[in-house]
């Protein structure tokens, strides 16, 4: 009985530092805003990172642990960002305590996510390989689409809604749109911060990690590992396939409501909710190491200040962009350098140490 | 002793080819019963007809007493049919104990909401999941490796970590699909004795198919014979190798 005890440990420790290190940089930066060290670019950043955080931890769950390619992250993300700050408008007098509406928005954002990962989820998990990636990727495109024209209007009869244009919606004198078409949302009450973003972070990581290490994670990680023995001892692989890509789903729209509570308005453009957005999650996702949650995690941080950090080199920025992507890649999966980090390792290194003594 | 599997008139056609033809079988409860027969003579296409993989065109299926035929996959796994796979399918990223862990999955529950929260009946339904892996484990040797990832594990183990999956799913008929491929003559003779043991300790039905007929004279106590798709032979071991019919098929005019 002593291995497992042993390998709970281990993964239990794996988790504090996961938590650790969001706290750690929660605090660090903190300090640096307190004494006035960040400048404002870097200060108006920090939500969408946490943003990008919390969708590269989701996409993991699909990519690394269900083992499904899916490129439509950035849907799902747009369904939150929509469904939440469409709420946060249209109870922007009805609730007036920010956190509580706040809260209440990311929790729709979530659910919509969610039903939207379901319905999706149904037919195109029964897809394997590039078929899926392909559909997700039409589906990100799509939900993009339908946003920009999708108006929808409130007064005092109800809520109105139309495909067409803002004038069809038929609205009164009083009444208001709240979204429109390609406009977007404007508006929205700037309820995202710094302190809620990294709350999400923890929140997420607790789910998405709680979920890998318990009967339903060791469920999901079979079918990756192989769908046909997993089914041959009776797990229910439509289910648990389902479960991976809503919770997924579900996390990908918190990150949407984080995001679109951050901005003044909300308009769902190629670069924001497009195809380059779902495949910049990817990239996280792949980089961190596949699988690999904390990984991501750090991987989303570091290339999305990159740029920023490097905007003092101007029309060098791309390149070396590009070149830390390639030597990360290479840091993270060439199996020559996986043996020298072994070895070079600080555990190791202290161990060594203590053998000597 | 009661029959616990029966087939009657089992058969399934890919396209033109008629793969398995009036296929009929009876396992009694405790039996060590081997299917054999020349390459590309049905026998796993048999076993998925069984374990539900592929639908029969026609015949049924009875596992004690209760009709299976057409049942999906899982289904079936839950009515009490467990098998490995001839190419060794384990689930390689996790780790030994989380492999047997995962075919405890429909016998020790909690849902997803006490996992992720942490509540009290995680803490209980994974401790006693932990034992009850371990002590399968124990059953075959690999306790020692249960933190390894089953990748790392060498073949023969491999092969005993499958059967302790299939094992962990509480079946009432184990199927084996040529569990003493790739292994040399030490392995296969310590592998019967495994086998053996899973038969007498958990009161286990076992069918399999096997090429070595060492270890099908060894402990087998019926056997039937397939090739082409149709039934050669079918009775006691002895009597079904002394066969001419049976010889001719596997060794040629």
């Amino acid at each position: 009985m002593k291995t497992d005890k042993i390998k709970l440990n281990k993964n239990f420790r794996e988790n504090i530092l996961t938590y650790g290190i969001v706290i750690l940089a929660y605090i660090v930066i903190q300090i640096m805003i307190g004494t006035g060290n960040i400048s404002s670019l870097m200060q108006g950043l920090l939500v969408p990172l946490c943003t990008y955080v919390i969708l590269a931890v989701s996409l993991n769950l699909t990519v690394g642990i269900l083992g499904e390619l899916s490129l439509g992250h950035a849907g799902f993300m747009c369904v939150g960002a929509f469904a939440g700050a469409f709420f946060s408008k249209c109870m922007k007098d009805v609730i007036t305590v920010g956190l509580l509406r706040f809260i209440l928005a990311i929790l729709i954002g979530g659910i919509c996510a969610a039903l939207i990962g379901f319905l999706i989820g149904m037919p195109v998990l029964r897809l394997k390989g590039d078929y899926l990636a392909i559909v997700t990727l039409a589906f990100g495109e799509i939900i993009k689409n339908v946003v920009n024209v999708l108006y929808i209007g409130k007064d005092s009869k109800g809520i109105h809604f139309s495909m067409k244009d803002s004038l069809s919606l038929g609205l009164e004198e009083e009444g208001e749109v709240i979204i429109n078409g390609a406009q977007g949302i404007t508006g929205t009450p700037k309820d995202s911060t710094f302190t809620i973003g990294i709350i999400l972070i923890l929140l997420t990581l607790f789910i998405v990690l709680n979920l890998i290490n318990s009967r339903d994670g060791r469920a999901i990680m079979s079918i990756r590992d192989n769908l046909i023995a997993a089914e041959s001892i009776g797990i229910n692989v439509t289910k648990y396939k389902l479960m991976a890509f809503s919770v997924s789903a579900a996390l990908a729209g918190v990150a949407g409501v984080l995001y679109s509570h951050n901005l003044n308005s909300l308009m769902a453009t190629p670069k924001n909710f497009g195809y380059n957005m779902s495949i910049m999650i990817l990239v996280f996702v792949v980089l961190g190491g596949i699988g690999n949650i904390r990984g991501s995690m750090i991987a989303a941080v570091v290339l999305t200040l990159l740029p920023e950090l490097l905007r003092g080199l101007n029309n060098y920025r791309m390149l070396i962009y590009a070149i830390v992507l390639i030597i990360m890649m290479l840091f993270n999966w060439s199996p020559k350098l996986i043996e020298l980090r072994k070895r070079f390792s600080p555990k190791r290194l202290l161990k060594k140490t203590r053998e000597v003594q | 002793m009661a029959v616990l599997l029966e087939i009657k008139n089992l058969g399934i056609s890919f396209g033109g080819l008629r793969a398995v033809d009036d296929f009929e079988l009876s396992v009694k409860k405790g039996q060590l019963y081997g299917l054999i027969g020349p390459n590309g003579a049905g026998k796993t296409t048999v076993f998925n007809l069984l374990t539900g993989v592929y639908k029969p065109s026609e015949g049924i299926i009875t596992l004690d007493g209760v009709n299976i035929t057409g049942l999906k996959t899982i289904e079936i796994n839950k009515a009490g049919i467990a098998r490995t796979f001839q190419n060794i399918r384990l689930f390689k990223d996790l780790t030994v104990l989380d492999n047997v862990k995962a075919g405890l999955h429909n016998h020790y529950k909690y849902s997803t909401i006490e996992g992720i929260l942490r509540l009290p009946k995680y803490f209980k339904t994974e401790a006693a999941m932990n034992e009850r892996a371990m002590e399968l484990l124990k059953v075959f040797e690999l306790d020692g490796e249960a933190s390894y990832l089953a990748a790392n594990l060498p073949y023969g183990k491999q092969r005993k970590l499958e059967i302790a999956r299939a094992l962990a799913t509480g079946p009432k008929i184990l199927l084996l699909d040529e569990p003493a491929a790739g292994m040399n003559p030490n392995e296969t003779i310590e592998l019967m004795n495994t086998i053996r043991f899973v038969r007498d300790n958990f009161d286990m039905t076992i069918l399999l198919i096997e090429h070595d007929m060492k270890l099908v004279s060894g402990i087998c106590e019926e056997l039937t014979v397939l090739n082409f798709g149709r039934i050669l032979a079918q009775g006691k071991t002895g009597d079904v190798l002394s066969d001419p019919q049976v010889i001719t098929a596997y060794l040629g005019e």
